[in-house]
């Protein structure tokens, strides 16, 4: 790997029932992953606007991941 | 909920038990336990991992797995070094909550019950029948059990599969079927219905970890009898698993791999190497089944399982003791848990005078209210739940930073922020800070937000006014070795908390009432069982059939595999509900319209024929649909052309008669005729236990009968494995067929002639038989247009979805409606009558209610902005919005007690009318503006 320092932030739309659950259940288990994930739960990806992806992508995230 | 306990004895008669229990100590106060797991990380003794069926150590003091309810860690007596030598407690000044207690002592318990539900699942094959194949002598075969866990991405292996013997990852592996089941060698001659099915999902489950590996399943009958379980089959077979027909006679150790000997139906004797073998075994009686029987005096039958009658599937042999699950039989997760209901509703009927008393509401004291006027005040409190966050996330400053930002006007840090005493002391902080809205930065909402929500109350706070950040499970937890990134990570997400925060508004308590009536669907068995529960239960229903007489298929049916004869039971049946006051029964009727939601639907039965057609319109809370289906009669093998052919139902009404010629000297019978890939592209579950009933009834009549039997697996699943050896017995040949060299019958006058290639002989016959049996299969009963008119979602083979396949087995999708019989899938009489009373149970609960309470987070339509489009109402997947015509213009409307708030109807909203409760699109939208915040500052800074 070359020297990369670029540390993505990335916004995460989780769904309550299953994403945001497993995300708990990652936890319960200790696996461990980079932290450059800020999450919002919703209720259903469902209620992902495709407006809040372009608001999240114009207050500066490099990626935004839907887990639902 | 009482655990680690034994059930000792059982004293009383129904209505007024007295059940003795004996609770055995936990050595750690489950009031005061946080699950913080801290103990299990200090506890020095090894413990073999019994969750993990050994395949994994843990220790004395532990939780078996990490959603156990309740969630509380218990200690091992067995293992423990302070109980067996009195040294150690190492874990006692661990426990920050200090909820280890070695002075616990065994407790003798009475419970004053009315009825008792025994549930105790399943036991264990004994490991002598393992022996056979080398389980215990060589370290590469395991049971399936052990291979689960093995499977299991959050299991001990982290779901990586590897030979025990040196590592390796194996490269072909070996699924033995009915291993402890269909073998009269351990006594046990009954099929375990499930393993096939696990089985095929085990080899699916390898198969994504490693394409490669090769999979060979040696069954006898593959019986993937279930709801659409011949799909999983056929995806198997589509990426490589071999299905091998064979009885395999032993497994031995050869070299590093294991050489499986096995003879298949043509007479050949095969060897195979493989690396690893799976033991695919079966479901044994509990290992107390004998001592329940001995408490509580209920019959077993020949092979320790509850003893139950076909018309009574649950009740055990003692009046107020039900049964439920595997014990009553060996069974799936989605029967069990229909099994379940059904066994509630039982149980409830004994108690129904019992219904509400003892009831304690609870008092709140009365709301403020907060309105956009006030200003904004945010109280931020920080957990460290002991050391779970605060090892990670540096907790004070976390809080001291949420305490610059913008309406924050408190803030604090918690040791355990669900504790009692933390509780009260936020309840106090709201008051004296006068806080409007709180911030929790501790544990997931999935879990604690109700706790939480309830403090709210207790303090005159809408619940709703409330944001909880996840810093443990989703932050200290999974970055256990960043500290500081977890610590910006988590003063981002209290500051998009916050932010969303200073926009929430209280949300109302909505809650509708329940009209206390059912519409039953269907005057079968199902409806008429889920209409004789209900009234049990003390609710009236409507009992819609469509002919113009109840009874349903059992109309055509004359006995049962048991022996039972249906018409008597039919005739009881009819007589209770038309005798019921609480049954209104509408013959000649049809659903022509429905409106409405939970608790309030209205619809419209038309009934009678002719000039006596009428209309009426009926209010009611439930809808259980049991509209059922019937025998399948497919345009092939001269059925319909030839008198010869008959179907297994013509040829029990024939058997029932005194024609002289009724059970012919030559039968040949033809099973899934037009199913599982000809008419119909499924197994219809009850056609092998049918040809079994009538086979047998053959020979009662006519022992000199030959039957020939061409099957494509034979799927007497459970006990009817029975009937199928006691058919053998009897000297009925079975010959399977594959499905592409189906059997082919032909006619020619009165003559009909059957060709099909002998597997076993293989050679093609020929022959000409007296009479034909065709096992035809089941099709629902025009499910399209009721599917329709409720919102129903039905499966590619037209029997209605269920909401959940194992969750919610007798609920719809759309809240209200609940489904049970052959409407559900095709199913024998007795799963039938489990499922209709476990559709009442659930029918029921709104009912008993009397009103439906709307979570606050539901959808609303602002009026002025909806534009009439309809996009939402099409889109909603539980029917939850309609269309309604306000001054003549088209307006949707939220059903807010059908609505599940997902917030699709938000998202495509083209004006951005729908708001959804709690997550509104200012809220979001300033929690995304948050997240950005910190990008801005840092770049200031640079």
């Amino acid at each position: 790997m070359s020297d990369n320092s670029f540390s993505p932030k990335i916004l995460g739309f989780l769904c309550n029932w299953c994403c945001y659950a497993a995300a708990d259940a990652a936890g319960v288990s200790r696996f461990q992953y980079p932290p450059n994930l800020r999450t919002v739960r919703v209720m259903c990806t469902g209620r992902v606007d495709p407006s809040f992806v372009l608001k999240g992508f114009l207050e500066g995230a490099d990626a935004i991941f839907t887990g639902g | 909920m009482v655990t680690n306990a034994d059930f000792l004895a059982l004293e009383g008669k129904p209505g007024n038990f007295t059940a003795k229990l004996n609770i055995r100590p936990r050595y750690i106060d489950a009031d005061a336990c946080t699950a913080c797991g801290l103990c299990t990380q200090y506890c020095p003794k090894h413990h073999s991992d019994p969750y993990n069926e050994g395949l994994a150590i843990t220790r004395p003091i532990h939780i078996d797995y990490a959603q156990a309810v309740p969630a509380t860690y218990y200690i091992d007596p067995s293992s423990c070094m302070h109980i067996q030598h009195d040294t150690c407690q190492i874990c006692v000044p661990v426990c920050q909550s200090h909820a280890i207690n070695f002075n616990q002592k065994p407790e003798a318990r009475d419970l004053k019950v009315g009825a008792v539900i025994l549930s105790p699942g399943f036991g264990k094959i004994a490991p002598e029948t393992l022996e056979k194949f080398s389980y215990g002598k060589h370290p590469d075969v395991v049971t399936s059990y052990e291979y689960e866990r093995m499977t299991t991405a959050s299991g001990p292996f982290l779901g990586e599969i590897k030979c025990f013997s040196d590592g390796r990852h194996p490269k072909s592996i070996a699924f033995i079927q009915c291993v402890g089941s269909r073998d009269l060698g351990c006594d046990n001659g009954y099929c375990s219905s499930v393993c096939c099915m696990y089985a095929i999902k085990e080899a699916l489950v390898t198969k994504e970890h490693d394409p490669e590996v090769d999979i060979t399943v040696y069954y006898m009958d593959i019986r993937t009898q279930g709801k659409d379980f011949d799909a999983a089959r056929e995806r198997a077979e589509a990426i490589g698993i071999k299905f091998v027909r064979a009885k395999v006679a032993d497994v031995t150790p050869w070299d590093n791999h294991l050489k499986l000997t096995y003879s298949t139906l043509d007479g050949q004797h095969i060897f195979a190497a493989h690396d690893m073998v799976v033991l695919s075994v079966g479901l044994e009686s509990p290992k107390d089944a004998n001592k329940i029987a001995d408490i509580t005096k209920i019959d077993l039958n020949h092979y320790d399982f509850c003893k139950t009658e076909t018309f009574a599937p649950l009740q055990t042999s003692q009046e107020g003791i039900v049964v439920a699950g595997a014990f009553q039989g060996p069974k799936d997760i989605p029967e069990s848990v229909t099994q379940s209901s059904g066994a509630a509703v039982l149980a409830s009927t004994v108690l129904k005078k019992q219904r509400g008393k003892g009831t304690i509401s609870k008092e709140y004291p009365d709301e403020l209210a907060v309105t956009d006027d006030d200003e904004v005040r945010i109280g931020v409190f920080v957990c460290h739940c002991g050391i779970n966050i605060s090892s990670v996330v540096d907790c004070p400053e976390v809080a001291e930073n949420a305490g610059g930002m913008e309406n924050v006007t408190y803030y604090t840090e918690n040791l355990y922020s669900c504790s009692q005493d933390a509780q009260e002391q936020i309840k106090k902080t709201i008051k004296d800070q006068k806080l409007n809205r709180v911030v929790i930065a501790a544990c997931s909402p999935r879990t604690h937000e109700p706790l939480f929500q309830e403090t709210l109350k207790d303090a005159g706070l809408n619940r709703n006014l409330f944001e909880m950040v996840n810093i443990r499970d989703q932050c200290s937890w999974v970055h256990a070795n960043e500290p500081e990134a977890a610590t910006e990570k988590s003063k981002d997400l209290v500051r998009m908390a916050v932010s969303k925060a200073a926009h929430i508004q209280p949300l109302p308590e909505q809650t509708v009432p329940v009209t206390p009536k059912a519409l039953i669907l269907g005057g079968g068995v199902a409806g008429m069982t889920a209409a004789l529960s209900l009234a049990d239960q003390g609710f009236q229903s409507v009992l819609v059939e469509k002919s113009s007489k109840i009874g349903g298929n059992l109309l055509n049916l004359k006995n049962t595999l048991a022996g039972d004869t249906t018409a008597g039971y039919l005739k009881t049946l009819t007589t209770k509900v038309k005798k019921s006051s609480k049954i209104d029964v509408v013959t000649d009727g049809t659903l022509a319209q429905t409106s409405g939601f939970i608790g309030n639907f209205s619809s419209v039965i038309e009934s009678g024929k002719g000039k006596k057609k009428k209309e009426q319109t009926y209010d009611h809370g439930v809808i259980v649909v049991a509209t059922g289906g019937h025998e399948h009669r497919p345009d092939l093998y001269q059925l319909g052309k030839s008198k010869k052919v008959v179907t297994q139902q013509e040829l029990e009404i024939k058997l029932a008669g005194r024609a002289k010629n009724r059970a012919p000297n030559s039968i040949v019978m033809i099973q899934c005729a037009g199913s599982r890939g000809e008419d119909l592209n499924y197994c219809s579950k009850v056609c092998c236990n049918h040809a079994m009933k009538n086979i047998l009834k053959i020979k009662e009549i006519n022992p000199d009968s030959q039957i020939i039997v061409l099957y494509r697996d034979i799927r007497t699943y459970g006990f009817a494995e029975d009937a199928y050896l006691e058919a053998r017995k009897k000297g009925v040949i079975f010959i399977p067929y594959e499905v592409d060299r189906r059997p082919v019958v032909t006619s020619k006058g009165s003559k009909v002639q059957v060709d099909f290639f002998d597997t076993i002989m293989q050679e093609e016959v020929s022959m000409n038989p007296d009479l034909v049996t065709l096992s035809v299969g089941i099709v629902p009963q025009g499910t399209d247009e009721l599917s329709k008119m409720l919102k129903l979602p039905v499966t590619a083979n037209g029997f209605f979805l269920e909401a959940h396949v194992k969750l919610r087995p007798v609920e719809a999708a759309v809240d209200g409606v609940y489904i049970c019989g052959l409407a559900h899938a095709p199913k024998p009489v007795e799963e039938t009558i489990v499922q209709a009373q476990a559709a009442a149970a659930k029918a029921a609960m709104p009912l008993v209610k009397g009103y439906v309470t709307v979570d606050p987070i539901v959808s609303s339509v602002e009026q002025d902005k909806c534009i009439g489009c309809g996009i939402c109402v099409s889109l909603c997947p539980y029917g939850a919005i309609q269309m309604e015509k306000v001054d003549k213009k088209r307006k949707a409307k939220t059903i807010s007690a059908s609505c599940k708030a997902c917030g699709i109807c938000a998202s495509h909203c083209p004006t951005f009318a729908i708001s959804m409760g709690g997550f509104t699109n200012e809220q979001l939208t300033c929690q995304i503006e948050a997240f950005g915040n910190k990008k801005a500052e840092e770049t200031v800074e640079a």
